[in-house]
């Protein structure tokens, strides 16, 4: 329906009706040609039928374009209850003049040809219907039973002619079916050459499954998608996958979202994924991929964000019991409406039809994230190219959206380890890889990220574990030993851990001497200082005392001069000092 | 031929019989004046001048005037004989021109392969 993505197709195209089909209109860039009758040819039961009728009500109920249904194989009461169940109400389409049907019966039996005649009746009466409602749109269906209605195929081959030419005339765009002949498109072989715009609709089997498909064989005047595109008719009618025609130029959001093990978070640089990325999570049996995948869906719902986990191995029950042996709870998130688990068999429809209720529940739901568990299963409902494909289209549709997608593929056994069953890792943008280590008797769990587009992520292993509050990831023993996981690791860990006490004793007694040490040196120290400082007072003692006595003597002279008299005699003794002293 | 039909002559002419104490109600459509429909009127009512002189009723209905009437009696093919009564309904197509044609058509004359078996 978004045709403002195709204006490069419409360009200076013809003007053109929109159909209203799901996806339809973005093969064809608009819809029908307008004005001019188109081919839609196919085998029985291949939806001939309800794509007219679609193209009708769609445009009597969305674009205002009332239109006629010229039956020829069913009345107007049996149509009505055909399409009632895809959810059109044609009875009151009818009654509020915006569909008017007409069911044009002919029986063989009844009817002799003489001579010369003409299909006048038939535009006669298309003629009056499309008058009566001012229709704008027309179906014929089936056209061939004109000819098994008259013999003469001749009149009928150009009457034919006449009635696409007046149709054109008429200004009418218009649908005219017909079955899917032998060899070419049609039966007569003369239909596709007169319409403006032929699309063959393809109902297929292969390996018991069913597929619907389309492909816009020509349209004039303007270019078109040319694959074959899967439909499915469903309660809401016809949608069509136009996947394959989305080009590589959908937004890269540089947003980061966690993966809800916060472990891988710092593997992956740190934040987690790129919002709107492809993640590709492939491990063979018990890796624990599920688990990761209830980790991420949890994270998406606690932030608020919506995710659709599309299971086709578990059931929701199973899933939600599963999930909370490891603490994951997603009741709340079932109830809040963040959560929406569907689970099928894969073996229940064809691909397409997979696909198609993958788009289905993405409108309808709008998630942020969509969770694929797991996509190895798929190729049991095709062959391994037709899944390639289909998932080809997913990862671009989910991508297109701005959808993180997280693919889980189960990896067998014997295959390679890098070898994805559906040959997708080249689309992925984040490969995380869980295997078995099988070493020292046990079976432990490694993660590793392959490759992650656009960010510095971690190149080591990760041992993880599942335990009761969820995975956690381990940093794994590398060192001389090699690579150790499990209780090998924990016993090595053990020994290190032993060691690294002994070292730390060793240090811690080393230490401790030291201190005993010093303190014996210190106190050796102070003692030497004491003994210093005594002997520095004894010194000071004796000096004072010299010092003292020397003043003693000197009084004592003075005193003993003064007894003797005169200034002159006391000089005496002192002059006889110093003449000793000389 | 000829010998066939003596042996069924009793079964034919009562039917010839029952038809002929009934009208026979007959109705054209035509779609305008077309050459085709202006063949089919003359031959009409020539055959029946021939085969039900003063027994016959004819309806000429021009769907250009009367296009409703295409869809209520289920008329496709333009110029179409319809033969109301005697029943059952009877349709033929085309201008008349292969008188032949026509009396089978009308059950005036019994088909050339249903007098074989």
């Amino acid at each position: 329906m978004d045709r403002g993505s195709h204006s490069h197709l419409k360009g200076a195209s013809l003007e053109k009706a929109p159909t209203g089909i799901a996806g339809l209109d973005e093969i064809t860039g608009g819809g029908l040609p307008r004005g001019r009758p188109t081919l839609i040819c196919g085998s029985a039961g291949c939806g001939k039928t309800l794509f007219g009728m679609e193209f009708l009500v769609r445009g009597a109920t969305e674009f205002d374009e009332p239109g006629v249904f010229m039956a020829f194989e069913e009345t107007a009461e049996e149509l009505g209850q055909n399409v009632r169940s895809l959810g059109f109400d044609l009875e009151k389409l009818i009654a509020k003049n915006k569909i008017a049907v007409d069911y044009v019966h002919i029986e063989r039996s009844q009817i002799e040809e003489t001579g010369d005649f003409d299909l006048e009746g038939l535009f006669v009466r298309l003629n009056m219907a499309i008058d009566a409602v001012g229709a704008k749109r027309v179906v014929l269906d089936t056209i061939e039973t004109l000819f098994g209605g008259f013999s003469n195929t001749l009149i009928l081959r150009s009457e034919l002619r006449r009635l696409f030419r007046w149709l054109k005339d008429k200004g009418v765009t218009a649908i005219i079916t017909g079955e899917r002949g032998d060899g070419g498109l049609t039966r007569q072989g003369i239909e596709e050459y007169v319409s403006d715009c032929v699309i063959l609709l393809d109902h297929r089997v292969n390996e018991q499954l069913s597929t619907r498909r389309l492909r816009v064989v020509k349209y004039r005047g303007t270019t078109h998608g040319t694959n074959e595109y899967p439909f499915l008719i469903d309660e809401n009618g016809i949608s069509v996958l136009p996947v394959t025609s989305i080009g590589l130029n959908h937004p890269a959001s540089a947003e980061r979202i966690s993966s809800g093990v916060s472990g891988l978070d710092a593997m992956l640089g740190g934040e987690g994924f790129y919002r709107g990325s492809s993640i590709l999570v492939s491990g063979t049996a018990g890796t624990g991929k599920t688990s990761l995948c209830a980790h991420f869906a949890h994270a998406t719902c606690s932030r608020g964000k919506r995710c659709l986990y599309l299971a086709f191995e578990e059931s929701p029950a199973q899933l939600a019991r599963n999930m909370r042996s490891i603490g994951i709870d997603f009741e709340p998130w079932l109830k809040k409406g963040l959560l929406r688990i569907e689970a099928s068999r894969p073996s229940l429809h064809g691909l397409e039809m997979h696909l198609a209720r993958v788009h289905k529940q993405v409108a309808e739901f709008a998630p942020d994230v969509v969770i694929v568990d797991p996509i190895s299963n798929l190729v049991a409902a095709g062959t391994e190219v037709d899944a390639q494909a289909m998932l080809l289209r997913l990862i671009d549709f989910l991508k297109g959206r701005g959808i993180t997608a997280m693919f889980v593929n189960l990896t067998a056994g014997g295959n390679a380890w890098e070898r994805t069953d559906v040959g997708v890792s080249s689309l992925i943008d984040t490969w995380i890889l869980l295997r078995d280590i099988e070493l020292g008797g046990e079976r432990n769990r490694g993660l590793y990220v392959l490759k992650s587009r656009g960010m510095k992520h971690s190149n080591q292993i990760r041992e993880f574990l599942i335990t009761r509050q969820g995975i956690q990831l381990q940093e794994v023993y590398v060192g001389p030993e090699g690579v150790l996981t499990g209780s090998m690791r924990a016993a090595q860990e053990a020994r290190e851990q032993a060691a690294d006490d002994e070292r730390r004793q060793q240090a811690e007694r080393k230490q401790r001497e030291l201190a005993i040490r010093r303190a014996a040196l210190e106190a050796q120290i102070k003692a030497l200082q004491a003994e210093f400082t005594a002997t520095e007072e004894e010194a000071k003692l004796s000096l004072a005392q010299s010092a003292a006595r020397d003043q003693a003597l000197q009084d004592e002279r003075k005193r003993a001069a003064e007894r003797r008299g005169g200034a002159g005699t006391t000089s005496t003794p002192r002059q006889t000092t110093k003449g000793r002293r000389k | 031929m000829s010998g066939g039909k003596t042996s069924k002559t009793a079964r034919s002419s009562k039917g010839d019989k029952g038809a002929a104490e009934e009208m026979w109600d007959l109705r054209l459509y035509t779609a305008g004046q077309t050459p085709k429909s202006m063949a089919a009127i003359r031959n009409l009512k020539r055959i029946c001048e021939e085969h039900l002189p003063g027994r016959y009723n004819i309806e000429v209905i021009d769907l250009m005037a009367n296009p409703r009437l295409a869809k209520d009696d289920q008329i496709v093919a333009i110029p179409t004989l319809v033969r109301k009564l005697p029943d059952p309904l009877r349709k033929i197509v085309g201008d008349l021109s292969d008188e032949h044609r026509t009396l089978v058509g009308l059950q005036l004359r019994r088909h050339p392969q249903e007098e074989r078996t």
